[in-house]
């Protein structure tokens, strides 16, 4: 017997919800402002924002994390009260979060069972729960072995493992925060049809994203918020990726900047055959050959955790090198200190900014100043020179946009988009000879990530030669001259702007050689 | 005078005190890895450890009773392990520092009140020797396993159930989430707090108990530090044991039966100078812990106090 009310799984469908003039504050932050949001049962409602908007904040509240100061949510048009994740649940919302909730050392079984009261009682009830994982999974064609370790899975695995302990507590309506972040784009695609089909099905589902393409590719219906407040709500055919955007950002955003032609000059950066440990003792890098001219931008593209971290870290000086040769200018620099490094004007980029690109207690002005403090016009004879650091820092605030109520105020405090504006500004504004820019704009808005785009290309026009470090292949495809893909540790291939299509990308960072697909 | 040592007797002898000596490690050692299963470091586990063995050994003192001695033990612990629950979870102090806060509040009022209700050293009556039926006619083996006191064997049955507790019980696998990844147990509706409270105060439980049995099962004395560091070997067990209740079996083991060779060593007159006997067990914990510590991984959010963001 088929009842069109219930779902796949067994589930009873949730016709609407609705969140109704919904506001929270944050200590400082008006984070939602009488957000009206609404989803149906069988579409894809898009949440689309720059970061910062209030997308997560929204959707928590929906999901009993986060407590609404004002508004209300109504269930099939009746008003409901959500305290806790565990009365979202029992009302069928399920959340997969921008970071994934999952114990990496228990078995897929028992993440799922986490939390759940069991069959047995007190004894724990894994046969029954992995019976059951696996009909949910052959629903949607999922291929999940629930004895599996999380740690032993890809990102996109656990990606579904997540889906699964949703359907498992018997949800009907998914909260999807930033699930293609972590994804390549074969995996996106992927994850697209499963989303399909779980819409056909009468799954309601809420997708957040900042990635345009997507929201375009993926929704029926799309809501864009700007700093908490809701901008609009519309049918996503009514719309195009620059609507959406100019919306996300209040102005219009210049999606392709203009890289003009430059000719690009001697080999500036060059790695021969560079090997390296990483921290899981497995091998980091393996013989990786690359170089990188003046007037140029190598990206790199692949997905995270494929030796990316390690790539730019050996550069840096922060990683021993165990065999090969790195050469800055024709000269041989392999295991330098950061230190020479620095004298030899490499400059750097880093992933973590907060760890690695600055120091979080200091002020404004003493990470400023941080790679050439020791030096004039900074200090003399061990003294620092306030007063110059004090106009230095100041000319670079100007010049670099860096919105800060002082140069006293400690970084900390700063956003994430300013605090990484300080650290190009200290970076770049020594003319380098070659930068290392590690994932450059991860995290940050589009406005932000507009402006350190076109500053990396500013230096490239400047003769730097340049390395971009990126998971973001619009990021990568908009800037780079060539692009290098590098997997577990490998780069793949090398492929001139012209070759760099999307769907090659992709084959190389899930490890496979385009030539090597056997014609279907 | 060294193959003195290699008679079947003395060997025999080794071996059964390598067994009873491990008791104390155990119960500690149990309860500390429930502890930091759940993300929680407690060094106090020697202050808690001397509190109970001096609960256990006034009570049975002054009622003659055994039992109402271990009672009291599992109490003092109990509480012990509440106020550390309430510094870590409710107040997020740094598990380090708070943990010797406990151990010298143990140790300063163990003295204290042995001190003030006690004044001499007095011995009791402890839990006397049961012989298992049958089992412990078997030569060798019956004097080695089976001639010994309950808590001996209570230390050996909660090895098994600890680890049924932690593998096979939806209150283990909230334990095991909690210690490594909070964020996701509370995502699902499991209370951290409930769950640290839970395993910090069995763990106080069980380090009274370890106390007890020093005082009222092996040594049958109360002394001031008496413990001598047994505490901190058994958090030190823990790491030892990967975590594990097996691992820990096996590292309690180990250190007891160096522990009890080095004491036969000196009852037998064997020209060892005592200091190095007495340092053998010790030395041997740093070495095994320098060899075994970096190839299994704590629990991830060990130490790391959990709040959420709203
Ligand atoms: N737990 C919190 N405490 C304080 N401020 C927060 C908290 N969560 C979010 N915020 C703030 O609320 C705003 C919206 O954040 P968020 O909802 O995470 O944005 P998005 O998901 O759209 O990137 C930001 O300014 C953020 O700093
Ligand atoms: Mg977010």
């Amino acid at each position: 017997m088929t009842d069109s009310n219930k779902l796949p799984s067994g589930q009873t469908r949730i016709d609407s919800i609705e969140m109704r003039g919904i506001s929270k504050r944050f200590p400082g932050v008006l984070a939602s402002d009488h957000v009206d949001f609404d989803v149906k049962s069988g579409e894809v409602h898009a949440l689309l924002g720059e970061n910062g908007a209030g997308k997560s904040t929204l959707m928590k509240i929906l999901y009993g994390m986060y407590h609404p100061d004002e508004g209300q949510i109504l269930l099939n048009g009746k008003p409901i009260t959500i305290t806790s994740p565990t009365d979202a649940i029992n009302y069928g919302i399920g959340m997969i979060h921008q970071h994934f909730m999952l114990v990496p050392s228990l078995t897929v079984a028992e993440n799922v069972a986490l939390g759940l009261p069991s069959s047995r009682g007190p004894l724990t009830d894994l046969d029954r729960v992995s019976k059951r994982i696996l009909e949910l999974a052959s629903i949607y064609g999922l291929k999940i072995d629930p004895d599996a370790y999380v740690w032993q899975l890809s990102v996109g695995q656990q990606q579904r493992v997540e889906i699964i302990k949703a359907l498992y507590r018997g949800a009907a309506l998914l909260i999807l925060d930033e699930p293609t972040a972590v994804l390549t784009p074969q995996e996106v695609d992927e994850f697209f049809v499963i989303m399909h089909q779980m819409v056909k099905d009468g799954y309601a589902l809420i997708f957040i994203s900042h990635k345009l393409h997507e929201v375009v590719e993926i929704s029926n219906r799309v809501t864009v918020l700007r700093n908490g407040k809701k901008i609009g709500t519309r049918p996503t055919s009514e719309t195009t990726k620059q609507d959406l955007a100019n919306w996300m950002v209040g102005r219009d955003v210049d999606f392709v900047p203009d890289r003009g032609n430059i000719q690009r000059g001697e080999v500036r950066l060059k790695l021969d055959q560079v090997s390296c440990g990483s921290d899981r003792g497995t091998p980091g890098l393996r013989e990786v050959s690359l170089e990188i001219h003046s007037g140029e931008i190598l990206g790199v593209a692949g997905v995270s955790g494929n030796g990316q971290r390690e790539l730019a870290d050996t550069i840096a000086g922060l990683r021993k090198v165990s065999s090969g040769h790195i050469f800055l200018e024709d000269k041989d620099v392999t295991n330098f200190a950061p230190g020479e490094l620095t004298e030899r004007m490499l400059s750097y980029i880093p992933e973590e900014r907060m760890r690695d690109g600055m120091i979080k207690d200091f002020t404004v002005a003493e990470n400023m100043i941080l790679r050439e403090h020791h030096k004039m016009p900074f200090s003399s004879s061990g003294f620092l020179k306030l007063k110059d650091i004090s106009i230095h820092t100041d000319k670079l605030i100007s010049q670099f946009h860096v919105k800060t109520p002082s140069q006293e105020t400690l970084a900390k405090n700063l956003s994430g988009g300013n605090i990484q504006k300080i650290v190009l500004a200290r970076e770049i504004s020594r003319n380098p000879r070659a930068i290392i820019a590690a994932q450059p704009t991860r995290g940050l808005d589009i406005g932000a990530t507009e402006y350190v785009r076109e500053q990396l290309l500013g230096q490239r026009k400047r003769g730097a030669a340049v390395m971009l470090i990126s998971e973001d292949l619009d990021e990568i495809l908009a800037l780079s001259d060539r692009v290098a893909v590098i997997y577990e540790g490998k780069v793949m291939d090398i492929l001139s702007r012209q070759n760099a299509t999307r769907e090659r990308l992709g084959l190389l960072m899930a490890g496979v050689h385009p030539e090597e697909r056997t014609p279907a | 005078m060294i193959s003195e040592l290699f008679t079947v007797t003395v060997l025999i002898g080794i071996l059964a005190s390598g067994i009873r000596l491990a008791t104390p490690y155990l119960y500690a050692s149990i309860g500390e890895m429930f502890g930091q299963r759940s993300g929680v470091l407690n060094l106090g586990v020697e202050g808690q450890m001397l509190l109970g063995a001096f609960a256990a050994f006034y009570v049975a003192l002054t009622t003659g009773n055994l039992w109402l001695g271990i009672l009291a033990a599992m109490i003092v612990g109990a509480l012990m392990g509440l106020m550390m629950a309430f510094v870590t979870v409710n107040l997020h102090a740094q598990q380090g520092i708070s943990g010797i806060g406990f151990y010298l509040f143990g140790l300063g009022m163990s003295d204290l009140l042995f001190q003030k209700l006690m004044g001499t050293v007095e011995t009791v009556k402890g839990f006397p020797p049961i012989k298992v039926p049958l089992l412990s006619n078997i030569p060798g083996i019956g004097e080695i396993f089976f001639s010994q006191n309950l808590l001996v064997y209570g230390a050996y049955l909660l090895v098994p159930a600890a680890w049924f507790v932690l593998n096979k019980t939806t209150l283990g696998l909230k334990i095991r989430s909690v210690g490594e990844n909070p964020d996701a147990a509370d995502s699902l509706g499991v209370s951290v707090a409930r769950v640290r409270y839970f395993t910090i105060i069995l763990g106080g439980t069980l380090s009274g108990v370890a106390g007890a049995s020093l005082s009222i099962a092996l040594l049958n004395v109360f002394q001031q530090n008496m413990t001598s560091g047994l505490g901190f070997i058994a958090v030190a067990l823990v790491y030892f044991g990967g975590w594990r209740p097996w691992g820990v079996l096996g590292g309690a083991l180990l250190f007891s039966m160096v522990n009890s060779l080095q004491l036969w060593i000196q009852v037998l007159g064997i020209p060892i100078p005592s200091e190095i006997a007495v340092m053998m067990p010790y030395v041997l914990t740093i070495l095994v812990l320098v060899i075994t510590v970096s190839r299994v991984r704590a629990p991830s959010a060990l130490t790391k106090p959990f709040e959420r963001e709203d």
